[in-house]
């Protein structure tokens, strides 16, 4: 039994990593409808600033944190500006998704240069502990405890921002009909830029948290998280806030539960197979809303 | 209407990047057509290098670029090979084997004469079928699957993978204070490299005996949590954990396991070597790491201490094997060409046929292996011992 | 047939270039003034415009979203080169061994993509598009794990190593996928299979069966209410899209010796990238797709030049294409100051001439 909570217990801590991370996803997915495939490449690129900040310029952590949030913040909405707001009204909604990909090579090989290839050990935002339950038989790390409570916050706030503001309302105005939106007098092109902004400096606070958890930093390190991210934003339902938190911990519980007790070989299998039994049985996702086709 | 003017558009890109190719081409081509007229009037010797410099794999790639940058200059710098400068150029592969091709065709085309690479396994793999057809001389300093040099041009400096297997399970089983540990496995099952020096490794192990207890994997994809695969040692009570990996995972392995507070004895192969050149990596979480290494970075004979200095110089950090075999590969083209007396103003094959035999014929003293030497087998394999070190005080130790 | 119509003119046009592309390479090759590297080019440029004409019938004319079909062209070379490899040391006619193989890897990207099929299309948009994703990374994780290998006691499959009793061979080993595929691929006959995949598919678009998927695409209720078997034209489309990628996996496992089931070849970022081709070349726009495939697969290769900024640039120039091609504005621009508009303007003004144009291009 103490097994199985040790195992449960890496695979929330896992999870709650992917968790943080989807929220970024399917927040920018829900107002702009937009796979933004370059995420994963901005929460890399907010590793390497708080790296710089941290390491190389020697300023407190969690100012650092809070410096690489501005700065993707900005570099959220250049994007924004530069590179998918041109193609708002594009006949298809494919062309925003291959610039996001664009995006994605640009900050990679952009971040390849920059720093190099050779692997950068993170140093940990967080260097508490954690606690030990059972006589230290089962151990929840520090990292694991700040990342859950910091995604509860972010999914609270935003709620409650998106619920409860003018602009939060302005958000979802958009989300289901741009059109009307604009009708009503909301600035349309200034509610996705904020998205944006609000999604990539969670980037920055989810790079934090990755590399933390993970202190590995290559131009690369973004990638497959991001990926993982997003297939637990989908099984969570994509552009549901709290479905990216449960998306998150049940992948990460999955992943962890299959690798220990079916196989590490195929867990990425396992967990894919997984994903796709979910959206059979619940085409949009564990908390998705059911839309409704009309004629 | 928009469609028809973008296919005119893209058909017009298209024209125009073709005609680009060819006219880039063109001069190329023939010089490669009248080689040894036009390469005797350059004289110089045509060295080309494959490898991933973009791309998950960069690191290793860039590595040896790098380092064959620093042996050409310093060749270069001591009157060349035989009187004749070397010109070297590298190209991008990815680590994709279709790319490594189309970089082979690019280094050919600019007239390459001998070939250092490519870096990693697969694509090695690849492009060794078309230097066959080319009869082009192969040394590849990181190649290490065992068909990497399957065919007679081709040789490699570093080990091959079960050969790597083996000896660590040689030196477990010879080592009166690790023999007898229950062992623990973690491997790449998504790399030929690891999932070859694993499988050579378990197989060697069965017939040692060694104690096998648990034999975990993960795939590149789901390269950043082992949390499960160190757990699932830990309660099997492994004491020694065989890490058949690269050291960017290993690094991650040795953080998780700290935190984790299981604390085996790490058993790593060549793939480990520059772990301790990780930026911010805390060393002391590999104190008493053993790896069976062909390189030390931290020797201090004159060559190694030489190489070091100028390729940190250079790259801001500290090479690891695979940039070591890289400048040993080019002293060993250096050492082979002089003795045989290979000139530039010969053909592509005839070079070949002058290396292959003469391949077999020296001994090198290169910063892998100083102050011992290397020679090499007809079968492109080189003769050099693993030396088993052990990290104590962030340096590696020559371990019993 | 007498007078042709403007879609057949348009579909002939697309054939015409791929000939005319291949003759011109043919003829440079006989001047030997083709470099070696543009000669490699040849094979993978048609293995991927074959992909991407595969991808758009699913992504342009059914409207589905896929990005798993470097899973299809996976299950085409896994399962071609293990025939070619186990045939290859017995004395069996090379180019019959060929044809075979890619029947082979055909057939089996078509039965796959039928079975998945199945669940798949049953989804919609973007949840249809991830567990495509899905598909494609079980394919590949599940072939780079198992072993597969005869021996004197018979066939054995494993997702460990295992020894071999005797005489025998290792088919598909592990990580290290399959070894020793005889190099085949051909440019003269990846252009024949190009040929053929760009007949399938435009002849489906023209066809009964291709107003079918595109009604459904256009609107799925209205279709469905003219009593469109919906499911039955999504499976065609579907299977047949997933052949046509199988064939193309056949090209690129007979292209090069060593096949391996990693991301690098067969990972979603590959899926990515096809789509990519055929977002560039308009989506539904099969000529598109190949010609945007041929710029996009041989840029950075013509950028090699730049060595470090290689990548960098390319992804610039991704952006900046995307931009100029999908951007309302530019488009408005361009209808207004193009050279399209230019045409249009004096077509406008020789307004009978132009119905000539077409009667000729007929007879």
């Amino acid at each position: 039994m103490l097994n199985f909570l040790t195992y449960l217990v890496n695979g929330i801590s896992l999870g709650s990593i992917y968790a943080i991370i989807a929220l970024g996803y399917t927040m920018v997915y829900g107002i702009a409808k937009m796979l933004n495939f370059a995420h994963g490449d901005v929460i890399m690129i907010g590793s390497y600033l708080i790296y710089t900040f941290m390491v190389t310029g020697g300023v407190n952590p969690l100012l650092s944190v809070l410096l690489a949030m501005v700065c993707c913040t900005v570099l959220g909405i250049v994007t924004e500006k530069v590179a998918y707001k041109p193609l708002r009204g594009a006949s298809s909604s494919l062309a925003v998704l291959i610039t996001a990909i664009g995006v994605s090579y640009l900050l990679q090989n952009l971040a390849l240069l920059i720093f190099t290839a050779n692997p950068k050990s993170f140093s940990p935002v967080i260097t508490w502990e954690g606690i030990s339950l059972f006589d230290g038989e089962l151990r929840i790390q520090g990292v694991t405890i700040v990342t859950i409570i910091t995604s509860l916050i972010v999914l609270v706030c935003l709620q409650l921002f998106i619920n409860r503001t003018r602009q939060g309302q302005a958000m979802i105005a958009v989300s289901e009909d741009k059109g009307a939106a604009a009708l009503m007098g909301i600035n349309v092109n200034n509610t996705i830029s904020l998205t944006f902004a609000i999604g990539s400096g969670l980037a920055a606070v989810a790079g934090a948290l990755l590399c933390s958890a993970y202190p590995n930093l290559t131009p690369y390190t973004g990638a497959m998280p991001g990926i993982k991210a997003f297939v637990a934003a989908v099984l969570g339902g994509i552009g549901s806030i709290p479905g990216a938190m449960i998306g998150g911990l049940t992948l990460g519980v999955i992943e962890s539960l299959s690798k220990r007790y079916i196989s590490t070989q195929l867990a990425d299998a396992i967990v894919f197979s997984i994903l796709i039994i979910v959206l059979l049985v619940r085409p949009t996702g564990l908390l998705g809303k059911k839309i409704q086709e009309k004629v | 209407m928009k469609k028809k003017l973008m296919s005119v558009l893209l058909a017009a890109a298209l024209v125009s990047s073709v005609l680009a190719g060819c006219g880039g081409a063109a001069p190329q081509a023939s010089s490669e057509a009248s080689a040894s007229e036009e390469s005797s009037g350059q004289a110089a010797f045509k060295i080309g290098g494959i490898g991933p410099t973009t791309g998950a794999a960069a690191i290793y790639g860039s590595d040896v670029r790098d380092a064959i940058t620093i042996a050409v200059d310093e060749i270069n710098a001591a009157g060349g090979i035989n009187g004749y400068p070397i010109e070297y150029k590298f190209e991008d592969d990815e680590h994709n084997a279709e790319k490594a091709i189309n970089a082979y065709n690019t280094l050919k085309d600019w007239g390459m004469q001998l070939l250092v690479g490519t870096v990693t396994s697969a694509p090695c793999i690849a492009v060794s079928e078309k230097t066959k057809e080319d009869n082009m001389f192969q040394l590849t300093p990181s190649g290490t699957a065992v068909n990497c040099v399957q065919y007679d041009n081709a040789f490699r400096v570093c080990f091959s993978d079960p050969n790597q297997g083996s000896a660590s399970a040689d030196y477990i089983a010879g080592n009166a204070s690790l023999k007898d540990k229950k062992i623990a496995i973690i491997y790449d099952s998504s790399t030929e490299y690891s999932t070859g020096i694993h499988d050579s490794f378990v197989a060697k192990a069965g017939e040692l005996s060694l104690d096998i207890v648990s034999d975990t994997s993960f795939t590149t994809d789901s390269a950043t949590d082992f949390s499960v695969q160190l757990q699932t040692a830990k309660d099997a009570a492994a004491e020694l954990l065989f890490l058949p990996i690269y050291y960017t995972e290993a690094s991650l392995i040795l953080q998780q396991a700290d935190g984790m507070g299981y604390a085996p004895v790490f058993f790593g192969v060549d793939g480990m070597d520059g772990i301790l050149g990780v930026e911010n990596f805390d060393t002391s979480l590999a104190e008493g790491v053993y790896l069976l290494t062909p390189f030390s970075a931290t020797a201090d004979d004159e060559l190694t201490v030489n190489f070091v200095k100028k390729f940190n110089d250079m790259t801001g950090h500290i090479p690891n094997q695979f940039g070591a075999d890289a400048y040993d590969a080019l002293y060993a083209i250096k050492a082979v060409a002089e003795a045989q007396n290979v000139t530039p103003d010969m053909s592509v094959s005839d070079i070949c046929e002058a290396m292959k035999k003469g391949m077999v014929e020296i001994e090198l003293t290169g910063v892998l292996t100083s102050p011992a030497a290397i020679t090499w087998t007809a079968a492109g394999e080189p003769n050099k011992d693993p030396r088993a070190v052990i990290i104590e005080n962030s340096e590696y130790v020559l371990a019993e | 047939m007498m007078k042709m119509t403007k879609q057949t003119r348009r579909d002939l046009i697309t054939y015409g270039i791929v000939i005319v592309f291949y003759i011109v390479m043919q003829l440079l090759d006989l001047a030997g003034i083709l470099s070696f590297h543009v000669k490699g080019l040849l094979v993978p440029l048609c293995y991927y415009a074959i992909a991407a004409v595969a991808l758009n019938l699913v992504v342009g004319i059914l409207g589905d979203l896929s990005l798993g079909h470097a899973g299809f062209m996976c299950i085409g070379a896994f399962s071609s080169s293990l025939f070619s490899v186990t045939l290859k040391d017995s004395g069996f006619p090379a180019g019959l061994r060929f044809f075979l193989a890619l029947l082979i890897g055909t057939f089996f990207a078509a039965l796959f993509g039928f079975l998945i099929g199945i669940p798949v299309l049953r989804l919609n948009g973007d949840y249809l598009a991830i567990v495509t994703l899905a598909f494609g990374e079980i394919i590949k994780n599940i072939l780079a794990a198992v072993y597969f290998g005869y021996d004197e006691e018979g066939l054995h499959i494993a997702f460990k190593s295992f020894p071999l009793q005797g005489e025998g061979k290792m088919l598909i080993n592990g990580a290290m996928g399959i070894q020793g595929t005889p190099t085949d691929s051909t440019f003269t006959i990846a252009v024949v299979i190009l040929l053929l995949a760009l007949f399938i598919v435009q002849n489906i678009v023209r066809s009964r069966t291709g107003r079918a998927i595109m009604s459904i695409r256009d609107n799925r209720i209205a279709a469905e209410a003219v009593g469109i078997q919906i499911t039955k034209y999504k499976m065609t489309a579907f299977t047949i899209s997933a052949a046509i990628a199988g064939t193309a996996g056949v090209l690129f496992s007979h292209n090069t010796t060593t096949l391996t089931a990693t991301s690098t070849y067969f990972g979603y970022n590959v899926s990515i990238l096809i789509l990519v081709y055929v977002v560039l070349g308009g989506i539904g726009n099969i000529r598109g797709s190949v010609i945007a495939t041929a710029i996009l697969y041989i840029l950075p290769e013509m950028l090699r030049g730049l060595s470090n900024y290689r990548m960098l640039i390319y992804a610039i120039v991704l952006i900046i294409i995307m931009l100029i091609n999908w951007a309302p504005a530019a488009i408005t621009f361009r209808e207004k100051y193009g050279i399209s508009a230019y045409l249009a303007r004096r077509k406008e003004n020789r307004t009978p001439v132009s119905d000539m144009g077409s009667g000729k291009g007929g007879s």
